[in-house]
């Protein structure tokens, strides 16, 4: 009783970073490697913030390279939290209950990977207060950036909170008052369907860009994100289920293959729709596509990118629909990653380099990017996986130790 | 020193009470204070730092904190491009007069290109890189002139990097830059509304209000947008003095640039460098809204069109035949 009186905000926070800084050599020794790999991403961007962006490898026809895509990418990643959000707490089902937090954490992670992508990409980070609303000038409701910088925030403050308020309580050793966080979990649902829209639509609504003008991008951007998230998810409770004592239900990798299957069929589908449109009767809107499939007057640098993706793919759908293994997480979890890998070779590069080959003017370059953009890219990544192994580990031992007591429902 | 802190300080005090909490007004303070902050910093934790050095930093910290361009009074105009002109001296010591002249009343820009005329000696892009301060390093252009096959109206079936004697025999030429779009789509996808149409027709960019983010220039359909990935270099003694702020002065790096129609040239009622260039008297610029201009006469007596007319940005440059 004692005990529990003297714990408050402070104490919260401290145990947090207390409970992260504790564990064994292995995890001591993952952290540490994070951390060189942040100080690599750091050392990599000193160089792009004393001599520009020239530092890259983009150039005025390919405006947009590997940080966009990888930001494109990874709000499909936060976005599919939402498909633990959906049946923990509207559908009250109990095993995926137990895992939101971790859906969440990931989510929190994949949104500072996203903004960390959109600073670095910047010409002028030290500018970017200039997108402070109230301070700077804000383009609202007329550019889309401007909406996605909103929704992005405004996701990541959701996802952010509701967890922190649902932990903090446990903490307590009260009851999360559901009538409290109930209302912004639904927002949270709407709000991760709006970022999908509104990154697809930041493509979308620019006819300079046939291949990207484009119906379809949204629904698109939805299916692969709810194939690629949950198969990212899978990944990750199957590490904490073999390494930790927080033990998963079977039925949650169940519930989550079947996400995943139907998001990936979906997704195939919609890509060979875009296929045919595009290769049926090629007009000059087509260009982007042949240049990215089959390459064009002499540059094909990403024709093996995007098979390679297509056909890992395809592969990776067979066997999750198939289950050939019965189950056997040595086939499926295989599969999921490799989804996962192919869903981000083709959301990421294989949607915006080829949106801007040729140039308006019929201009065909080839990209890669740099080893600057590489590292870069690197240290984000290990950001996130920092964040969401802090916010995953403590949120997992407060759920442990203290969430003994289950929610009102 | 310490009495004028102690000033600055006070008046910092006032201000923050005085404040009407509105945007510009925090802005301001911010400048203040920051130049204040900094004016103190460079003279007393820097023991080498020279007088230069810290009226240098000052003027970099108010340059930092001041608003869009199109948010200021012509006063907080005067006084950017008075800043500018400092840095420059001090910094390399260049005698730059920069302009903030605002639009014409009553005139709107248009420009047409005569296509039968332009025998393809882009003399224009010569005349443009050197007017406005471009890039040399990276050989940055805002104009592109493509060698067309007859039959063909969409540069993107020319040649834009032929490197040969012209004019070619059936052949002909036609220059692209940025249309000025009155529907501009660049403008829309802007963030920060760092670059927006002035009411004489000319889509600018606040070079110190970009943030670098590139949307605009993925929103050109017509490749009219430049970036500076890196510091532009120019040899000193080829940088055009007669600047603009919205138009030819030098950019920083991380910045998006474009074709101004020649703002610090045209709203003195010059023509753009590149009209004054052309020795084929293929390009012709002038006022909309003046019936007896030249561009209204050919908008009226040839056949003109515009490219991607399909996609309705609306541009204000028109080919034509002779
Ligand atoms: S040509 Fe491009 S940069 Fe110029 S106004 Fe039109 S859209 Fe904007
Ligand atoms: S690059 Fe600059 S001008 Fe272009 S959209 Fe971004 S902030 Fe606006």
């Amino acid at each position: 009783m004692q005990a529990q009186q003297k714990k408050n905000l402070i104490t919260f926070v401290s145990d947090v970073i207390r409970w992260n800084l504790r564990g064994g050599f292995g995890f001591q020794l993952f952290r540490i490697v994070l951390f060189g790999i942040m100080g690599l991403g750091i050392y990599a961007y000193s160089f792009q913030a004393r001599y520009g962006l020239s530092v890259t490898g983009m150039n005025d026809v390919v405006s947009w390279g590997f940080y966009i895509s990888n930001f494109t990418f990874l709000v499909g990643v936060a976005a599919a939290a939402v498909m633990l959000i959906l049946p923990a707490y509207i559908f009250h089902d109990p095993g995926f209950h137990r895992v939101v937090i971790i859906g969440e954490g990931v989510a929190v992670g994949a949104i500072i990977m996203c903004l960390s992508f959109i600073l670095v990409d910047l010409g002028g980070p030290l500018q970017a207060w200039h997108l402070i609303p109230g301070i700077g000038l804000f383009n609202f409701p007329s550019s889309i950036l401007a909406w996605d910088v909103l929704v992005l925030n405004g996701y990541l403050l959701l996802n952010a909170l509701v967890p922190a308020y649902i932990l903090y309580s446990h903490y307590m050793g009260r009851k999360a008052d559901e009538r409290k966080y109930r209302p912004f979990v639904f927002l949270s649902i709407f709000w991760a369907f709006s970022i999908h829209m509104v990154t697809a639509f930041l493509y979308q609504g620019l006819p300079a860009r046939p291949f990207w003008n484009n119906p379809l991008m949204g629904p698109r951007f939805l299916a692969s994100a709810f194939a690629a998230g949950p198969a990212l998810i899978t990944l990750i409770l199957a590490v904490i289920h073999s390494s930790t004592t927080y033990k998963i239900e079977r039925n949650v990798f169940n519930k989550l293959r079947l996400i995943i299957v139907i998001s990936a069929i979906i997704n195939l589908l919609m890509l060979f729709s875009e296929i045919f449109k595009e290769f049926y009767f090629p007009t000059h809107h087509s260009s982007s596509a042949i240049y990215l499939f089959f390459g064009m007057d002499g540059h094909n640098s990403l024709v093996p990118w995007i098979w390679t993706s297509v056909c890992v793919n395809l592969m990776a759908t067979l066997v999750l629909a198939f289950n050939p293994g019965k189950n056997n997480p040595k086939v499926l979890l295989p599969a999921c990653f490799f989804l996962f890998v192919a869903i981000w070779m083709e959301k990421g590069i294989g949607l915006i380099v080829p949106g801007l080959i040729p140039s308006p003017l019929g201009e065909v370059v080839d990209y890669l990017p740099t080893w600057v953009e590489l590292c870069v890219t690197l240290g984000i990544f290990a950001l996130g996986v920092t964040v969401v192994t802090w916010l995953v580990r403590a949120a997992l031992i407060i759920e442990q130790d203290y969430g003994d007591i289950p929610d009102a429902k | 020193m310490s009495s004028d802190k102690k000033d600055q300080n006070e008046k910092i005090c006032s201000q923050l009470l005085a404040s009407k909490s509105n945007r510009r007004d925090f802005i301001k303070t911010m400048s203040i204070a920051a130049a204040a902050g900094s004016a103190a910093l460079t003279a007393g934790c820097i023991p080498s730092a020279n007088a230069a050095s810290s009226e240098e930093m000052k003027l970099r910290w108010q340059e930092f904190f001041k608003e869009n361009y199109r948010m200021m009074t012509q006063e907080e105009k005067d006084e950017t491009v008075a800043r500018l002109e400092r840095l420059a001296k001090l910094r390399n010591n260049l005698d730059l007069q920069m302009s903030s002249l605002p639009p014409i009343e009553g005139v709107l820009y248009g420009y047409a290109f005569n296509i039968t005329r332009c025998e393809g000696f882009m003399e224009c892009v010569s005349a443009c890189v050197k007017e406005n301060n471009l890039d040399r390093k990276t050989d940055t252009q805002y104009i592109r002139i493509f060698e067309m096959e007859p039959g063909k109206l969409d540069p993107s079936t020319g040649d834009g990097q032929y490197y040969h004697e012209v004019p070619v025999e059936n052949k002909f030429y036609m220059g692209t830059q940025c249309f000025h779009c009155e529907n501009a789509p660049c403008t829309k996808a802007c963030p920060t509304k760092a670059t927006w149409m002035e009411p004489d027709g000319i889509v600018v960019v606040d070079y110190d209000w970009c943030i670098g983010c590139r949307y605009c220039q993925a929103a050109c359909p017509y490749y009219g947008r430049r970036f500076n990935w890196g510091q532009a270099e120019i040899p000193k003694e080829e940088i055009t003095l007669k600047q603009h702020y919205l138009g030819n002065r030098l950019r920083p790096k991380g910045k998006m640039e474009k074709c101004t129609f020649c703002i610090q040239r045209t709203r003195k009622g010059r023509l753009p460098a590149c009209v004054e260039a052309c020795p084929t008297g293929a390009r012709v610029f002038g006022n909309l809204l003046d019936p007896d201009s030249e561009i209204r006469f050919v908008l009226k007596n040839k056949k003109v069109f515009r490219m991607k007319e399909e996609i309705g940005t609306d541009p204000k440059f028109w080919y034509f035949i002779d």
